[in-house]
């Protein structure tokens, strides 16, 4: 894999010569958010081509439309180019920079670090804790106080989350981010909600993993991980607010919130994470960015032995292998959240921030009709 | 057993819309189809990959399209781009079958979108592709391969073998090699000439080498030769093609759409001797694009240069490549490879003649030249806020006019009657009803209407 090293000048003027030649046809005007805001501009400034690219999903729903693809000379290629301008973009306002770069020297080996010193971190506590104490493996709080869990947990939250709000921060003023109004949320959070930009302007879905077929399938296992991964944090944030309010302590019963949640949400990331992952491995890599497909699958993969460890412990219950497997899980979930605001997670969040920057492009313009 | 050695009830010869629609409709009424596309998959779908829309009669708004649109009002637009020259039982047959067509193509996949931004002024008139003809294209591909149609790619047809007003063989060159089918029914739907120069010079004479094909680079008119050269009956101008002014940095084949350049009522336009030559001002652009290709394939080298300042730039659709840029006309001539003191000598000229007045850009505002050979008769303002902006113009080529003459059922025709076997749709025939001029979404309305008529007259032609 190649490593991103600085902001890809060539990466935006290769887009902004394909977006021009957009400009000129518009035949793709009715798939997605990207064709009509594209259409209001007669030139693209470097935020503009920053903005289009973090609106687009890649659905490819355009490239396989498109007239001027390979091997026209035109060499139009809308999903790569945006998805590189993306990719850069991330890049360029990840925080801290120090932090980023060595994140995508080599992504996967700095996962799997964190994963393994983590394990081997939570297992010494435990060691020494259950040889202090002398009780057996009987729940997850004899082998690691709620305290300890917390006093790692929370700033291996709270940390990233400063730092991708510092970087959305500094993306927000760069693509002429207004005041966000309830409108705006609303209809951002509307498009996410039921990924209206991956069903294409038909509602067919969109053409990723066989050719020009239109299929929901990465429409719906996107939404198992997001609604499943939401479940998940919902099960987490439960789990708290009981502890500290309520004073109950984990584990809970099967018929409790934390673990209605969680179990569910757990199947679902999984079942989600694993369809992303099979439709990746299909789909054309030409259509993607070549540099970090293998990043962005070690990535599929992370989410997906966060929710199925996650699962495994329901099932292990007290047996032997509780105190390892419980050390795995949690290294894996502090990996995710450590590493989130270098990895494909960010998308979440730049999209997040384009569809409002799209929602007030759009009622501008209505506003702008009505005078 | 191979596609190249199997029996088919139905050879279709291109890979277009009409010869999709025909395969299409052969399948459904149950005949074993074979599809033979010159192109590789990835060029796929002749010109029809460069379409938008389909013009569709309706008598009520029917979904993207606003309004009405009577087959009267239709007529009577086809009657004036043609200038009378059209086969009006044809034409009337075509027209009429518009509104059913429209709900045929939504269920064989076609998805409609609004009018593009742009083009709000075909919104009642014309029914735009979802994506594009590309789009129509892929999806009818997948329609015809669910009906069990097999296609050849780069299976270039050769030859067809005619002995007493029947096809007995299709010829053709696949992998290399030279196949014949013997198939009971052959439609031919691949398109017209404009591809090949030669044929275009001969016509035209030699300036043609110098024009840009806005089409497909495969349709070379092999098949339409060779049925002339066995006496099939032809119809349409031999000499005359569709050609229109774009931008002179296009490719040479395959541009498409997006050369497309609308800047000329805005403009000062020159030959490459800095001269104006025309009436740039004469009507608005929708009613004068198709006579600037002639104007200019009449200049020396086939090439003209259009002049604006930044008062025009943003009055116009945006063409394919940014306008070249400069912050005096000299630099500018300089910039374009013309001679500098001419080009600003004739825009000096130019903008002494223009008199005072109110601009109008979207209508006829009568702000003309005075004393000024050839006068500019609207939109004539001076070009004298920088920065100035230039571009090359060139002849585009969008289709031939040359094509099969065929009757109602799409039947091919010949001297002493007609093709037993042989029906022809699109382009191929198109000639027989828009003889003369341009109207948009015509070509593909002919191409859906006779593509299905010639398959469903196939089909049952092949089972009898």
């Amino acid at each position: 894999m190649q490593a991103i090293e600085i902001v890809d000048i060539e990466g935006i003027k290769s887009a902004r010569r394909q977006l021009e030649i957009c400009n000129a046809c518009r035949y793709c005007e009715s798939y997605c958010s990207v064709f009509p805001a594209v259409h209001e501009q007669r030139s693209f400034s470097d935020a503009q081509i920053k903005q289009l690219a973090n609106l687009c999903h890649n659905c490819r729903g355009c490239h396989y439309a498109c007239q001027y693809s390979e091997p026209h000379q035109f060499n139009i290629n809308i999903p790569k180019a945006l998805a590189e301008v993306r990719q850069d973009s991330w890049h360029e306002f990840a925080k801290p920079r120090m932090l980023a770069k060595v994140f995508h020297k080599s992504p996967i080996a700095v996962t799997a670090l964190v994963i393994a010193a983590f394990t081997l971190l939570l297992w010494l506590i435990q060691y020494f804790n259950s040889s202090t104490s002398g009780e057996g493996a009987s729940n997850f709080y004899t082998l690691m106080s709620h305290n300890a869990m917390m006093a790692i947990f929370l700033p291996a939250f709270v940390l990233p989350i400063i730092a991708i709000g510092m970087s959305i921060r500094a993306y927000w003023s760069e693509i002429g981010g207004q005041k966000i109004t309830l409108s705006h949320l609303s209809g951002a959070i509307g498009s996410v909600s039921s990924m209206k930009n991956l069903a294409a302007g038909h509602g067919q879905g969109c053409n990723f993993e066989d050719e020009d077929r239109f299929s929901h399938a990465r429409r719906r296992y996107h939404q198992a991980t997001m609604y499943g991964f939401l479940l998940c944090f919902g099960a987490t944030s439960a789990g708290t607010l009981l502890h500290y309010l309520l004073n109950l302590q984990a584990p809970y019963d099967l018929v409790s919130i934390p673990k209605i949640l969680g179990v569910s949400g757990g199947i679902l990331l999984s079942v989600g994470t694993a369809g992303l992952a099979s439709l990746k491995w299909q789909a054309d890599r030409s259509l993607s960015d070549a540099r970090v497909w293998a990043g962005e699958m070690a990535f599929i993969a992370l989410l997906f032995v966060v929710s199925s460890s996650g699962l495994l412990l329901y099932w292990v219950g007290s047996s032997a292998w509780l105190g390892e497997l419980l050390a795995f899980h949690l290294s894996t979930v502090l990996a995710f959240f450590l590493l989130m605001p270098y990895t494909k997670m960010q998308h979440g969040f730049y999209r997040m921030a384009s569809l409002i920057r799209d929602e007030q492009r759009k009622q501008t313009l209505t506003a702008n009709n009505k005078n | 057993m191979t596609e190249a050695e199997k029996s088919y009830d139905l050879v279709v010869i291109g890979g277009g819309n009409a010869a999709l629609c025909a395969a299409i409709t052969a399948a459904e009424a149950g005949a074993s189809v074979l599809i033979l596309e010159g192109a590789p998959k990835s060029y796929r779908g002749g010109n029809s990959r460069h379409t938008r829309n389909f013009r569709c009669m309706h008598t009520q708004p029917l979904e993207v399209l606003t309004d009405e649109y009577s087959a009267t009002e239709y007529f009577a637009d086809l009657m004036k781009v043609t200038k009378g020259k059209t086969d009006e039982k044809l034409a009337r047959l075509v027209i009429s079958s518009t509104q059913e067509c429209y709900r045929w193509m939504q269920q064989h996949g076609v998805h409609f979108q609004p009018s593009l931004s742009g083009t709000l002024s075909l919104s009642r008139t014309n029914a735009f592709f979802m994506g594009g003809g590309k789009s129509l294209v892929n999806t009818y591909y997948r329609t015809a391969a669910k009906l069990g149609v097999d296609v050849l790619y780069e299976a270039q047809v050769t030859h067809l073998e005619l002995a007493n007003r029947r096809v007995i063989a299709v010829e053709f060159t696949y992998q290399g090699q030279q196949k014949s089918l013997s198939p009971i029914s052959v439609v031919v739907a691949s398109g017209g000439f404009q591809a090949d120069l030669d044929w275009l010079a001969s016509a035209w004479g030699p300036a043609a080498k110098n024009f840009l094909i806005r089409g497909t680079p495969y349709n070379k008119g092999v098949v339409l030769k060779d049925l002339m050269q066995s006496g099939v009956a032809t119809v349409g101008d031999p000499t005359q093609c569709h050609a229109v002014a774009i931008d002179g940095r296009s490719p040479k084949f395959d541009g498409g759409i997006v050369t497309r350049l609308d800047c000329v009522p805005f403009s000062v336009v020159v030959n490459k001797n800095a001269q104006r030559f025309y009436n740039e001002g004469e009507d608005v652009w929708p009613k004068r694009y198709a006579i600037w290709g002639r104007l200019v394939a009449a200049q020396p080298d086939q090439v003209a240069y259009a002049v604006i300042d930044s008062k025009s730039l943003e009055l116009f659709m945006p063409s394919v490549f940014p306008p070249i840029q400069a912050d005096s006309i000299a630099e500018l001539a300089v910039k374009m490879g013309l001679n500098a003191i001419a080009l600003k000598q004739t825009v000096d000229e130019f903008n002494s003649a223009c008199g005072d007045g109110d601009f109008y850009h979207n209508q006829l505002d009568g702000l003309a030249t005075q004393g000024l050979e050839p006068v500019k008769s609207n939109w004539a303002r001076p070009l004298d806020t920088p920065p100035f902006y230039g571009y090359s113009l060139r002849t585009g080529v969008t289709f031939t006019y040359l094509g099969l003459k065929v009757d109602e059922s799409a039947q091919v025709q010949s001297s002493q009657g007609p093709i037993e076997n042989l029906w022809a749709a699109g382009e191929t025939m198109a000639g027989s009803i828009l003889g003369e001029g341009y109207l948009a979404g015509f070509g593909m309305a002919i191409g859906t209407v006779f593509g299905r008529i010639a398959g469903a007259e196939a089909a049952s032609y092949a089972s009898n």
